[in-house]
Formats: structure tokens, sequence, C-alpha cells
């Protein structure tokens, strides 16, 4: 096996060409190799949920995601959310007091932009919790965290009606 | 309406949410933005040239002997930096003066499964990983105690130890217990049992170490008590206090699992000495599982007198706490499983008796409540069993027994306001208790708990004169504020909460004002964030320096407007003369006004122990408090008789936090509280396999069971303000005390749903159906009626 794999993939918009041991995660290149420290290591083991990304769009928990499996495709990471302006998701977790000590929110937002933009319209909260349900936060009960995104909601779909 | 706000990058925000950084107002907090971009660097995101990684060799024993560890070959291993065992760390510590009895690393023997022998640094974590692998350790076995009762009975396990396993011992005695018993119309006389807990913050521990050619260690940690870790850092490394600095990066939660020190600051702190290189060591989830300090399993006897009105004439209390291998807080847990009971409700007599004992497991510490919460359990469901059998309404009974506001409890702590009527109040009308409690169809409930805790632990740890809590200010020319506070913001918001202190004095916006926070070489001493003290105690401190220099900025705006100085008021980000509210200026000029005469503006605010509050006996001090908080919970489960499964569909929450200084963190507070005690009453357990010697039942966030976002029950927070005299602007606590009646409410709700009496936690379904089988076969002897005759229907 080689010491090192070339792998070459869209990080946030950007190309980018990292070369990390075959065994890396994508959690372990995206934190040790392009200092993307958002993404959080809390278990290892794919049971917290603090550190999901997006692989084409597509939530993912990137501890279990072998680097590798990445190559070739888009990963966002809640790096990629950061604009002048703070994005729907995030505004609205701040102004409910959402995050707490806020390890699990790059996360959270990781996964609910996935699930808001899949579906493009208000959501309930039933349905928030059911989506969510991957992402333990153990700070606040869910329940401004639940608030933040069914408003967020709102505010993306009008967004993409506009 | 969604949309009508904005937060600029700058901090700065429009619209509706323009004045809301006041008081008692929904603002932000002033960190979360920063931490939602993921751009804060948590202790594991800290980053150096030529680090070094630290991985600690655990044992795999419960209780053994070491023989000998081969750290020559580990030594010659590529990429191995440094080894250090317990003979590097002969000099013991403990976050309790008093009870130092354990070492960085084990020296003679390890004490339990995951008890940290050795610790290796290298070049990466894969070869640190390698190194523990090969790391050779001789052991000889001892015998090993799991349960309490055998403990006390066996061989001496830690070597610190004085009295053998006996941790720590506490027998108080207010009033004639027994008497009153004798003569009580009812006693009820019940075993629990409340399973350990853990806290479970997602972020684990973290520590990095490195040492400056000057000889400065820092040690950057996750940790809730900069202050306690740097004084048992210079203790154990022996190095003078000067030399070193502690820094307390952003924390991922805590809940008082990173409130005391911990093996891996120790151990990268010696490694970057002895390599004069950083070192960072990141524990696995398993190994925050095994280092543990959380809530101790306990085995309360209670027997509660009351008269034939409900009124409670005695309560005694023999509680038995499994300690695990090491005092960490015992000694004051031990206490407070007695001392804190004793409010809302007036007990004509009390005793306790608590017994903390060692065993070969993980440590128990202190998590949220620290040792009130099971006892709440017990007496709380003692008051439900009494109310029934008296044929009183629950939440009517504890009415009866309210013990009032600026009063003294019988073990002669000083309550000053007590708001838990408004809050039995609010949760009875919210769940509409009146129509439903006893009246809903068989397998729905309701259940009613109250209880109360402190606002900060009276006294320090560490007995001095010096000020428990202190906060320095300055103010410049730019018109910015900077605050200075050893305070741990561990994400509860005591950074936020210190600007909205300064804000509300200095009229300052939220964004002009910077907090640095526990970082020992910039900030005063702060005690920490633990026994819920932060609010009220460096709160305090913050006011005072705040008014000195709003003081100081209104005398020159005065001055230079040849106005008296009453008429200057300092708001909305600008000095304005009330009598003439065209002038005004900003509070930049302001500040340029003041600096111009008076040279730097800075000012320093202390909060030092009351000594008026505690009870004049031996171990008085300990549980008493400034402030205490009360709350009420309501909860309503549906029980499925099939499953025996217990959802818990709605709380209720009503919280006396004296003053809310940031309502949206209060409640953020109160629905976190009833989140963690919900899945200590459903779902969750620390245990020990004591058939596979010792090892963690459930070392993971899969198998140790935490609320999801689908589990956790509808929440409603109802927070009720009876300002104390004792706090800022009337503000207690509302972090730890939303917590303790979850657990008893939904014990009672199950009575209510399905008339049995769950008196162990956690309550899953085995042990749902095998109370309710015994129920129905009582029922079937004819000893009680059915709970609810399914015929008389009843609703929802």
């Amino acid at each position: 096996m080689p010491d090192a794999l070339l792998l070459h993939m869209k990080v946030n918009g950007e190309d980018v060409e990292v070369a990390a041991p075959p065994h890396y995660t994508l959690l372990e290149v995206l934190r040790y190799k392009l200092d993307l420290i958002g993404s959080k290591q809390g278990c290892d083991k794919g049971d917290c949920g603090a550190c999901t990304v997006q692989l084409d769009g597509a939530a993912r928990l990137s501890c279990l995601t072998l680097a590798t499996q990445a190559d070739g495709r888009e990963v966002r990471t809640v790096e990629g959310m950061t604009a002048a302006h703070l994005h729907p998701l995030q505004d609205c977790m701040d102004k409910q007091v959402a995050a707490q000590c806020g390890f699990c929110t790059p996360g959270i937002l990781m996964a609910a932009e996935a699930y808001l933009t899949k579906e493009g319209r208000e959501v309930s909260r039933d349905e928030v919790a059911e989506a969510l349900a991957g992402n333990l936060c153990r700070c606040t009960g869910y329940v401004k965290i639940v608030d933040a995104i069914v408003e967020a909601s709102v505010i993306m779909a009008a967004k993409e009606q506009s | 309406m969604a949309g009508d706000f904005t937060k600029k990058l700058d901090g700065r925000t429009e619209g509706k949410e323009a004045r809301a950084w006041q008081i008692g107002k929904a603002h932000r907090k002033i960190d979360a933005a920063d931490r939602m971009r993921g751009q804060l660097r948590y202790a594991d995101d800290l980053k150096m040239p030529g680090m070094l990684h630290c991985k600690i060799v655990r044992s795999p024993h419960p209780h053994a002997k070491i023989l000998g560890i081969d750290t020559d070959a580990v030594m010659q291993m590529d990429g191995v930096h440094g080894v250090v065992t317990g003979k590097d760390f002969p000099t013991p510590y403990g976050v309790i003066p008093w009870t130092p009895d354990e070492n960085a690393l084990a020296v003679d023997k390890a004490l339990h499964v995951g008890d940290g022998v050795a610790a290796i640094a290298a070049i990466s974590e894969d070869v640190a990983n390698a190194a523990v692998r090969a790391l050779k350790i001789d052991y000889e076995l001892l015998p090993a105690y799991f349960d309490p009762e055998e403990a006390l009975a066996g061989e001496q396990i830690n070597p610190y130890s004085r009295k053998g396993n006996l941790s720590k011992k506490v027998e108080l005695e207010f009033g004639e217990v027994e008497k009153e018993l004798e003569s009580a119309h009812l006693v009820v006389e019940d075993r629990y049992f409340f399973e350990g807990s853990t806290h479970g913050a997602i972020e684990p521990h973290c520590a990095v170490a490195n040492v400056e050619p000057n000889g400065v260690l820092t040690v950057w940690s996750a940790t809730q008590v900069s202050h306690y870790l740097h004084r048992e850092l210079a203790k154990v490394l022996d190095m003078p206090a000067n030399r070193i600095r502690v820094i307390q990066p952003p924390l991922g939660g805590a809940f008082g699992g990173k409130s005391e020190p911990f093996d891996l600051e120790f151990c990268v702190a010696k490694l970057a000495l002895q390599t004069g290189r950083p070192v960072k060591c990141l524990y696995t989830r398993e190994e925050v599982f095994y280092s543990h300090r959380g809530r101790h399993p306990m085995r309360m006897d209670y027997r509660t007198g009351f008269d034939k009105d409900g009124k409670i004439v005695s309560v005694d209390a023999k509680t038995l706490i499994d300690g695990g291998a090491y005092s960490s807080f015992g000694l004051v847990t031990t206490y407070y499983s007695g001392q804190l009971l004793c409010a809302p409700y007036d007990f004509g007599a009390y005793r306790f008796n608590s017994k903390r004992v060692t065993t070969n497991k993980p440590a128990c510490g202190p998590k949220r409540g620290h040792g009130s919460v099971q006892p709440r359990f017990a007496i709380e469901c003692q008051l439900d069993k009494g109310a029934v059998a008296l044929g009183i309404d629950p939440i009517e009974l504890r009415r009866r027994n309210f013990i009032g506001g600026e009063t003294q409890t019988i073990n002669e702590f000083k309550i000053g306001s007590n708001g838990f009527m408004e809050c039995l109040d609010k949760v009875e009308a919210s769940s509409n208790w009146k129509e439903r409690y006893g009246k809903m169809a068989f397998g729905k409930g309701l259940g009613v708990a109250g209880s109360t805790y402190i606002s900060g632990t009276n006294y320090c740890i560490y007995p001095n004169e010096m000020p428990q809590a202190a906060v320095q200010i300055s103010l410049d020319r730019s018109g910015r504020a900077r605050i200075f506070s050893g305070a741990n913001d561990i994400g509860q918001g005591s950074s936020t909460m210190l600007a909205v202190i300064a804000s509300e004095e200095l009229g300052l916006e939220l964004a002009d004002i910077r907090v640095v926070a526990a970082d020992s070489d910039l900030c005063p001493v702060d005690l920490g964030a633990y026994s819920s003290r932060i609010t009220l105690m460096v709160g305090n401190a913050c006011v005072e320096a705040a008014k000195k220099l709003r003081k100081v900025i209104v005398k020159h705006v005065a001055a230079s407007w040849e106005v008296p100085e009453k008429q200057i008021n300092l708001v909305g980000g600008m000095a304005v003369d009330m009598d003439d509210p065209e002038r005004s200026i900003s509070l930049a000029e302001a500040f340029v006004i003041a600096e111009t005469e008076e040279g730097m503006l800075s000012a320093v605010g202390n909060y030092g122990t009351r000594s008026d509050r505690h009870g004049e006996y031996r171990g008085g001090t300990i549980g008493a408090s400034p402030a205490y908080s009360f709350t009420a919970h309501v909860a309503e489960v549906e029980v499925d008789e099939e499953t025996g499964v217990v959802e818990v569909t709605n709380v209720w929450v009503a919280h006396d936090c004296g003053r809310a200084l940031s309502p949206m963190i209060v409640e953020g507070q109160m629905e976190g509280s009833v989140y963690m005690g919900f899945g200590e009453a459903i779902m969750e357990e620390h245990t020990i396999n004591s058939e596979k010697n010792g090892v963690h039942n459930a070392p993971s966030l899969l198998d140790y069971r935490m609320p999801t976002f689908l589990d956790t029950p509808h929440i409603e927070s109802l927070i009720v303000e009876a300002a104390d005299a004792q706090g800022p602007y009337g503000a207690k606590e509302a972090g730890e005390g939303p917590l303790h009646p979850i657990i008893p409410a939904i014990s009672n709700a199950i009575y209510d749903a399905i008339g049995i009496r769950l008196n162990k936690t956690p309550f899953s379904p085995p042990a749902v159906l095998a109370a309710l089988a015994e129920r129905k076969e009582r029922e079937a002897r004819g000893e009680i009626p059915p709970h609810k005759s399914t015929s008389a229907g009843g609703q929802n």
C-alpha cells in the first residue's frame, strides 16, 4: 500500500489536491490536512453527528467516510457557509440562541442545510426532529435548534422562489 | 416574523433586534456566531509546529499491582519522543484539598479499568497508538470490589484512604426525628436507587502543553476550572504557579465532567517539559467514559412522616453512595446528598446519614445538580406517595409545606427570595393539572415535583480570605469596553452575561464589548464554572467594576457640560443630558473626555464570601449558598402496558432564576436541564460489568443512550423572577436547578398513568413490566383495587 494517496476534491467550491495516508478518514483530511477545523470529532464512530459534512449535497458522517471515497467529489463543510452575511440557518440559530457550547453546531448546520435544500419548503417541527435524529446535542434539549431550523426553512424556501 | 432580522458580520443588529442587548431582552450570545461559522478553535483545533501527540496507556484490570513497565523498548521505537509513568508524578492531588488521593498516573497499582498507567508522546497519533500497544506492563491482579457493601468489608482499594474503603461519612440531625416519626399520622418508607449517569459533553477532553524558551509552561485545556487546574499543576509538577499559564479555549460542553484536573493535563505538561516540544492529548470517547466523574449511584432509604393535613413532620434519610476509585469532589457530594434537601419544604425534623464508599470503578464526581439530584428523586416520590395516601392533591401538599422566602431552613441555611409558589402555580395552570390529574385514561398520567438549588457554593474549595471572583473592565477612546474575567464560559453563556451587565451599566452595545476570559496570564482569578456560581458571583463583581467606570464617565461628561452629574445618563451608546435630550454625544466621545482627565479608564470589582449565610455547626458551610433557585415541573407520560415503554410527551418547567438577565439563555438552560434529567430518568445508565472484570457496559455514544431529537419531550419553559437581594439585579442560578424535579415528576406521572411506583432509575421497559405484573397480581389477589377502572373511561 502506498504511504499516501493523492486526492482531488472540490471543497467548499474550490478545487483541492491533497495527499493523505490511505487509512485517513474524510474528517482527518479536512481537519489535519486542510485545517478545516469546523467539522468536529465527538466520538469518531458515527454516533454523534458532530463531523457531518455534505458529500455531493448529501449529509455524510465524515468520520465514517474514508477520504478516498470523497475523491473526485464535492465536499461542503460549515466553512463553506461563510459569506458576508450569516447564512439564514446560522442567523436563525444565532437569533434563537440555539448554540450553547456550539460543538455539535457545525454538524447540525450541515445536516439541516442538506435537508432543507432537498425539501425546498417550510418544514414542520416533527420533520426536523426526524431529519436531525442522527445529530446529538447535549446542551440545548434541541428546542431552540428546532425553532431555528423551522424558521430558516421559511426564509430559504422564500429565497428559492424569488 | 421570519426574515425581519439580520446580524451583520460587524456584530451589529438591525431591525427589531436593534435594542435587544439590554437586560431582560432576547439578545444573541456574543460568541455564538463564531462557533456557528466553525472558526473558533476548541482545544483539539489547536495545532503547533513540531507538536507531539500523547496517548495514555490504561489498565485493563479493575485492581492490579504494577510490577514493572518496560519503557525502554518503547522509547526505541521510531517517532516516540517521551514516555512517562506514575513514578514521574509522585505527588498526589485531588480537587478537594482534604482528599488528595490520586496520582496523575497510577504509581503502585491501578484502581479501575481505564486507570492511566503510562503516557507516550510521539510524532503522530498513529505512532503513539502503536507504542501504546507495544508497551509491556506486568500486573499482579488484586481482588476487585464493585459493590459498595462488599467494598466496605474488603481490603483497602485506594492507598491514600484513611478509613479503608469508607471514603466519607456524614451524619447530621436537626430536631427530634424519631419522636416526630413515632407521633406522625402517616409514615412513608421506601428504598430508592439512583443509577449512575455521565455528562456526555460532545467535545471529548483535550489538552495541549507548550514550554516557551523563558521556561513558562502553557497548558490549554478543555476545563471548566482553570484556577483549580492551575493550582494542581503547580503542586504535581512541583513548579511555581507563576511559571504556569492555563488557558481554557472555547469549550464543547462540560456539565461537571471537566471540573477537576484529569490525567491528560499533567501528562501533556510533563511530556512537553521533557521533550521541549508542544504536546497534545485528546481523549477517545471510550476514555471519556472511563474518566467519568459523573453522577454517583445512590441507594437511599427514606422515611417521611406527615400529619393528617400533609405537613412534613420528619424526614429520615440514609444514603449509600458508590464513589468509584477516587475521592474527586466526594467529600462535598456526601454533604450535598443531605444538606441540599431542606427547601422548598419546611421539614419539622430532619436527619441524614450518608456514606460514600470507594470501589474499583471509574470515579464519580459532580454532574449537573451535584449530589442533590438523587435525594431529590427520593423525597419527591415520598411526597407523591404521601399525597395519594392522604387524599391530598400533590401540588396542594407541596403548597402546604412551602418554606417561604426570607427565612432559614432547618439546617440553618438562609433563604432569600423564593418564587416556588409561583412556579407551582405556573406548571399547574399550563399543564391543565386540575382538569387532568388523576382523570386521564389508564396509561396516561401527570406527575409533579419541586426542587431548590444553590447559586454558588458559599465557600471556596480551599480556605482563604481572598475574593471568590474578580472582574476588571477597561474602556478606551475607541468607545469599546474590555472585560477581563477568569470565569470559564463552557457554553452556558457566562461571557455574554458579563457583557450584558457591562452593557446595562455603561450603555454600550454588546458589539462594543470584548470579553477576555479564562486565561490565567491575562485575567483575574476566578474559581470556575461549578456549583452554578458564575452569574451571581462573577456577575456581582462585574456590576461593581462597571458602576465604578460609569461614575467616572458621568463625572467628567457632567464637568465638561457644566451640569450636575445626576443629569447625565449613559444609554443606547450615548451619553445624554436628561434635562436636555438634544445634548448628547457618543460613548466614544464621552470616553475621550474621561480618558483625557483620568488617564487609562479601568476599574475592578470583587465578590467575596458572605459570612452570614450558613449554619453554625461542623459542615454547616457545605451546601450553604448566597441564594437559592426554585423549580417546579409537571411531566406528562404515556405508558404502553404491552411493551413497558414510557413516553414522556410534555414537560412544563417553571424556574425561579431571580431575574433573567438573558431570557433566551435562561430558557436554554431550563430546556437543557429537562433534557438531561429526562435522559437519566428514561435511558441513561453508567455502569460497569462485574461479571466481565469491571469493564464499562456502554463506553460509546451508541451504547450509552442519550436522548436524540426524536426522544426528547416537548418542553415548555416558564421563567419565574423572584429577585434576590444577593444576586446581580436579583439574578440567581438557572443551569442546574431545573434538572432536579424531572426524574421524580416522571416517576410520579407513571404512577398516575398505571399505578406503579418506580423507585429505581432508569425507568426502563423491563422495570415497568415487572412492576405492572406485580401490581396485577396484587389486584388479582384482591389486595388493591384496579388503578383506574377502565369502565370509568377517563379522559385526555
